[in-house]
């Protein structure tokens, strides 16, 4: 092994990629882009859902009731109507998720002490909104009933027994229930995959397109100096990507860090080697720049964003796709990032992500130097 | 290791794709100095050959060295001693001609003393100078292939491979080319090129002409114009030049009849018994003769006449 052939070959690399618009705007622009993306424009919080609200009864009780949904974050009253067709139209349009009815006796069964139902209907497209909107619903009117049980037993001269058993409930990790410091470590995962194996998946496939490769491999430069001369530049500005995106992160979506720096860059490190080979090898496998790129997205960014746990929680996925994640390095990569950001788990309890990160680390690692041969053949 | 006599040693090469075979049992020595041309059309294998010799692709079988080194078992010492101009132009076209001549000279581990004075040297030699900062992609074809051949000797090789280093150049650049390659080989390189321009391959010490795979004669480019041609050449201009052709193919004596340039070259065993009875043929098929003399045959002459496959001129020979 040569250091003067080894730098000559990243010193070229470096070169093609600042006279390359496209790589270079792919290194600096995307991580960024990707950072405000997935901090802003996805949001799997649920606030302030559109309601519309039919009160036939109109009644002092009927307006209670509703304000009570209004002084919740979750509800926004949008626009009452004086009809259930109404409803029907502005769910089917989308303008409302929910429609909310009062029915005409709704304060005269009250006041009878009699029971009355509030209808609710749930545009359920998405199931998990649905779900949660009908478990919010369903809280706000037994907080209204409690009430006027309460006063109903008092104008009896009666007291309620205090409730038995109550639930204390305390959010850890993630207090604020910000659905943005859930996604956003795992962004890191989709900017690497890019880097690591969209762009090297390139550099092999781009020799040989060029016929460049038949000149390279005519000097003594070693198989093995080649590989770790290209990747070196792409390490390098991986970690410097992963570096920018945790600052952002942290600084500017206030994103809780608790665990160590170290960890953080070694984990990063380690996937970063990871894609790196499999680019690499993918590259020397393709020969062609277009194939080796789709393959690239397709092994990499894809899992990246679907299969590591990064927006979808691999625990609600069927059995056989959660047995699949485990054959994508993302996945342990995107763990390790929730825990060492939400949990600031000490690296000694993160072993069982980071040894099988390490294993495919190393494996990749050997499949890539293996693939490739100064032959032109 | 004592210095091998000889620069490259073939011995029973081939190499097969497929079917179908490249390299067809080749046998070559070239001494070390020489300009070695390897002559013969596309397709005839001069590239897998000289592949081969520097240690590109595996050889099918039989037996190549490289300065004393063999290609198949140690092509690493080969790589340290060669300098190789692949066919296509294939420097790095988005670096600018500085860092091109950097970057040979770092995967030839030029040494850091040596470095400037070396890249110096081949801007000097290549005629770049002032132009180190362009990019490479927008030099012209003369100045590219120049620097590629700087970018080849960074290291000072013993042995260059050449790979037709002047297709696409203007015959000027190309002039100058040689007289490039000239300059090498007094300082003692060899020079081992391939080419299809028949008047390049004058400016080699000796050639072997390549056809199907198989070597199909070696010489001086002298030896090869006076021993290798079977029969004597006939110059013949005359009027209409298809009819003649056309009818001397078969005409009885004729060994091969072809048109260079406005004129005939006509093979035949015997220069001066032939010209009488080939007046009075072409008489007799209404073809008007304005001249008709004896020549020495060119390359293409010998190269046309060891790869033609002889139709019916020859079968029809006395």
């Amino acid at each position: 092994m040569s250091l003067t052939r080894l730098l000559a070959v990243a010193r070229k690399e470096v070169l093609q990629i600042i006279r390359d618009t496209r790589s270079l705007a792919i290194v600096v622009v995307m991580p960024v882009t990707l950072m405000l993306l997935f901090g802003y424009g996805v949001n799997l919080d649920l606030k302030e859902l559109p309601v519309y609200v039919c009160d036939q009864d109109g009644s002092q009780q009927s307006q209670d009731l509703l304000k009570r949904f209004q002084s919740t974050k979750y509800f926004e009253i949008v626009r009452v109507v004086d009809n259930v067709p109404a409803i029907e139209h502005a769910l089917d349009s989308g303008e409302a998720k929910m429609g909310i009815v009062i029915p005409w006796n709704f304060s005269q069964r009250l006041s009878q002490g009699g029971s009355v139902q509030v209808q609710a209907i749930v545009d359920a497209t998405d199931d998990n909104t649905a779900n949660v909107l009908m478990g919010y619903a369903q809280g706000v009117v037994q907080g209204y009933s409690t009430g006027i049980q309460v006063a109903w037993l008092q104008a009896h001269g009666l007291t309620l027994q205090p409730v038995p058993i109550n639930v204390a409930t305390r959010t850890w990790y993630n207090e604020d229930l910000e659905s943005s410091a859930f996604i956003i470590p795992g962004v890191l995962a989709l900017v690497m995959s890019v880097i690591g194996a969209f762009l090297t998946s390139l550099t092999i496939a781009r020799e040989w397109e060029r016929g460049s490769m038949e000149q390279l491999i005519s000097t003594p430069v070693t198989a093995m100096e080649i590989m770790l001369g290209k990747l070196a530049p792409y390490f390098v500005l991986g970690m410097i990507d992963v570096a920018v995106c945790a600052v952002l992160a942290i600084a500017w979506f206030h994103v809780p860090f608790r665990g160590s720096y170290m960890t953080l860059a070694f984990s990063s490190a380690l996937f970063l080697v990871t894609v790196l080979s499999l680019g690499f090898f993918i590259s020397v496998v393709a020969k062609s720049q277009l194939a080796a790129s789709q393959i690239a997205l397709i092994i990499t960014f894809l899992p990246a964003f679907l299969l590591s746990g990064f927006l979808f929680s691999i625990e609600q996925m069927p059995v056989v796709l959660q047995g699949i994640t485990y054959l994508f390095p993302a996945r342990y990569y995107v763990t390790l990032l929730k825990k060492i950001f939400l949990k600031g788990t000490p690296a000694a309890m993160l072993t069982a992500d980071l040894l099988p990160l390490a294993g495919f680390t190393v494996v990749l690692a050997l499949v890539a130097t293996r693939s490739f041969h100064k032959r032109l053949e | 290791m004592p210095e091998p006599a000889n620069s490259v040693v073939i011995e029973n090469l081939v190499k097969r794709f497929g079917d179908f075979v490249a390299v067809d049992h080749l046998n070559l020595a070239v001494g070390k100095g020489e300009v070695f041309g390897f002559l013969g059309p596309n397709g005839a294998g001069k590239s897998t050959t000289i592949r081969m010799l520097c240690g590109l692709i595996r050889p099918t079988s039989g037996r190549a060295q490289v300065a004393g080194f063999d290609v198949g078992r140690n092509p690493e010492s080969v790589r340290q001693n060669i300098g190789y101009m692949s066919q296509k132009f294939s420097l790095y076209n988005d670096l600018k001609v500085i860092e091109n001549l950097r970057l040979f000279a770092g995967l030839y581990s030029v040494p850091s003393a040596k470095l400037k004075d070396r890249i110096e040297w081949a801007i000097e030699m290549a005629n770049l100078k002032g132009q180190e900062n362009l990019i490479t992609g927008t030099l012209p074809g003369g100045w590219k292939q120049r620097l590629a051949l700087g970018c080849a000797v960074l290291h000072q090789p013993p042995i260059l491979f050449l790979d037709e280093p002047t297709s696409g150049v203007d015959p000027i650049s190309r002039r100058e080319f040689w007289d490039l390659i000239q300059h090498m080989a007094e300082a003692g390189v060899t020079v081992f090129v391939t080419t299809h321009y028949m008047e390049e391959a004058e400016y080699c010490n000796r050639l072997a002409l390549i056809f199907r795979g198989k070597m199909v004669a070696l010489g001086t480019p002298g030896e090869l114009k006076r021993d290798s041609m079977k029969g004597e050449l006939l110059l013949i201009e005359c009027d209409p030049l298809g009819t003649a052709v056309e009818a001397l193919q078969s005409a009885p004596g004729v060994m091969d009849a072809a048109v260079f340039g406005n004129a005939l070259h006509l093979v035949v065993q015997d220069a001066a018994a032939a010209e009488p009875r080939i007046k009075e043929f072409l008489h007799n098929h209404n073809v008007s003769i304005s001249r008709i003399e004896k020549i020495r045959p060119t390359l293409e002459d010998v190269f046309v006449s060891l790869t033609t496959t002889r139709g019916p001129a020859q079968e029809s020979k006395p």
